[in-house]
């Protein structure tokens, strides 16, 4: 087996990024606008009747949280439609018979889930700063979060697209799973305003880290420390990369 | 000639316990044409989709021009194009778009003269800026066709050319068929039809409920087994055979209106001519004839029949 198919990871990665652009409207203007409604309707009409957190005015402090929220939901819909489709379609013939290893196909379509995704959240930083002021800290780790979560979470896309069976399962997990995780992961509140049992119940939500992860980036605090949210990400990072190899060595779902 | 593909021992059983294809072993030369036939079902797509890597197999090996499949499968699967049976085509894409993806997929950089070439063949050049969505059914499969070649493959697969398609787009593909051939593709293709095969085929093979019944030349297997059937409808009924037509196999049908003679068509000696000149000879007036080939079916039930037997 030799032979790096640079070829073939770009074309998938270019027909990926191809796709967002014929639906330019649903890949941006969607959360662009979905963002500046939770804008309006939290920073502006209650955030403006809210005290502070930890210092930070509302409005700049839900910043970090609604763009997680966007990054999560959009990364898994990326990267399960982008291996679901050809699935359904019957399309996949090509792709399992093209001398593509499973490594390059992810790196193809995992790549180019992961960049939308980046565009997207800087896109939604941008549009939040037209709405409040915002100190960014630690730039360079609030660009390494955003990627890294932006990975992680079209790895975990990927996998529920793989393990899709019809549409109405690819709406399930963004829809049960990761909106809920993301409004109780603190993304508009700090855990620290719950009690003390709901926060020690908080701890147990990934999302959370991953939050909080981000908004020290932006303004130096946490919910938990940094180590730790770096430390979660890196590890669903891993977990996930290890479910695609398993999926990849049995060919579960992908080949007969 | 030499092998181009070999495939030794090839089985395939589902996790349900269903086996597909028991252990199969085929060579198929270098520049021809060799065409898999068999009923539905029979396994002619898992063996095709074995060897382009879309099924696991359960046991055995292929090797492509001294390339193992799955050890060696950049290398094997570089040399190998395949045209689905199922028109699986990205819609929204534009017919130029999608060619040069399958090239770059497979690992080519762009080639715009190669491409171009491809397209015009295919009667596709025209079409290249369409989306595929607006093409007819005729137009995806060739577009389908495009893909598979836009990497120069050495081996080209196709599952079924023809099912579904009208009879002068089925020449149409049998002409270009023939004419990849000539620029030294190997084609395998899978096929129902036995007059595909015999329009086509330099060998055929026949498979049936997983297992490959036979290999053969196809002018050696239309000689044994392309038996063909006349029927010539009588001005007058006859009550007997006529002793002038004892050797030859015919027999009284449809009450003596007509006679049924059954011949073995291998090209050398037509027995409809001969038949009728003997009919003249012995003056019994014809109003119409009808001639009947052996269907695949007909040649199944004899294969089967006659594996039983033995």
């Amino acid at each position: 087996m030799t032979g790096f198919n640079a070829h073939g990871v770009w074309a998938i990665y270019r027909f990926e990024m191809a796709r967002a652009l014929r639906t330019l409207w649903q890949s941006v203007a969607t959360p662009v606008i979905t963002t500046s409604l939770y804008f309006v309707v939290f920073g502006g009409a209650i955030g403006s009747r809210m005290q502070s957190v930890d210092g930070v005015g509302y409005g700049s402090f839900i910043v970090p949280g609604l763009i997680m929220l966007s990054l999560l939901t959009q990364s898994i819909s990326n990267a399960s439609i982008g291996i679901y489709f050809p699935k359904f379609t019957g399309t996949i013939y090509e792709l399992l018979s093209a001398p593509v290893s499973a490594m390059e196909m992810v790196l193809g379509y995992v790549g180019a889930a992961a960049t939308k995704s980046v565009i997207l959240g800087l896109i939604i930083l941008a549009t939040a700063m037209l709405f409040v002021d915002l100190p960014i800290k630690h730039p360079l780790m609030m660009l390494a979060f955003l990627v890294l979560t932006s990975i992680a979470f079209s790895l975990f896309g990927f996998i529920i697209g793989v393990w899709a069976k019809g549409f109405e399962q690819l709406n399930f997990v963004p829809a049960l799973l990761i909106t809920p995780l993301t409004f109780l992961g603190g993304a508009f509140y700090s855990i620290d305003m719950l009690p003390p049992v709901w926060r020690t119940v908080s701890l147990f939500n990934p999302v959370v880290y991953l939050v909080s992860g981000f908004r020290w980036s932006f303004f130096g605090q946490g919910d938990v420390g940094v180590g730790a949210s770096l430390a979660f990400t890196f590890a669903f990072l891993l977990a996930c990369l290890g479910v695609i190899a398993w999926i990849f060595k049995t060919g579960y779902r992908m080949k007969e | 000639m030499p092998a181009i593909l070999t495939v030794a021992g090839v089985s395939k059983t589902y996790d349900s316990g269903t086996t597909a294809l028991s252990p199969i072993d085929l060579e198929i030369e270098k520049g021809e044409i060799f065409a898999l036939l068999g009923p539905n079902g029979a396994g002619k797509t898992t063996l095709i989709s074995i060897i382009c890597g879309i099924v696991t197999p359960s046991g055995g090996t292929i090797d492509v021009m001294g390339h193992d499949a799955i050890k060696d499968f950049r290398a094997a699967r570089r040399l190998v194009g395949l045209v689905p049976q199922e028109l699986s085509v990205d819609m929204f894409e534009t017919v130029l778009a999608t060619v040069k993806f399958s090239r770059r997929l497979f690992g080519r950089s762009g080639h715009d003269a190669y491409i171009e070439q491809v397209l015009r063949d295919l009667s596709l050049w025209d079409k290249r800026h369409a989306k595929i969505m607006e093409l007819s059914g005729g137009m995806k499969r060739r577009v389908l066709i495009a893909k598979a070649l836009a990497h120069e493959p050495d081996i080209l697969f196709l599952d079924e050319p023809t099912a579904g398609v009208d009879v002068s787009l089925r020449r149409d593909m049998w002409k270009l068929i023939h004419r990849l051939r000539t620029r030294g593709v190997t084609i395998i293709l899978t096929t129902h039809y036995i007059e595909e095969a015999e329009e086509m085929a330099d060998r055929v093979g026949v498979i049936d409920k997983g297992k490959l019944v036979l290999v053969e030349r196809k002018t050696e297997l239309m000689k044994r087994l392309g038996k063909r059937e006349v029927l010539v409808s009588l001005r007058e009924p006859l009550r007997a055979v006529p002793a002038a037509l004892a050797n030859w196999d015919v027999e009284l049908a449809d009450e003596g209106h007509s006679l049924r003679h059954s011949f073995v068509a291998d090209g050398d000696r037509d027995g409809i001519p001969a038949l009728l000149a003997k009919l003249r000879e012995l003056d019994i007036d014809f109003t119409d004839l009808e001639t009947h080939r052996s269907s695949l079916e007909d040649i199944f039930v004899d294969l089967v029949g006659r594996k039983d037997a033995a």
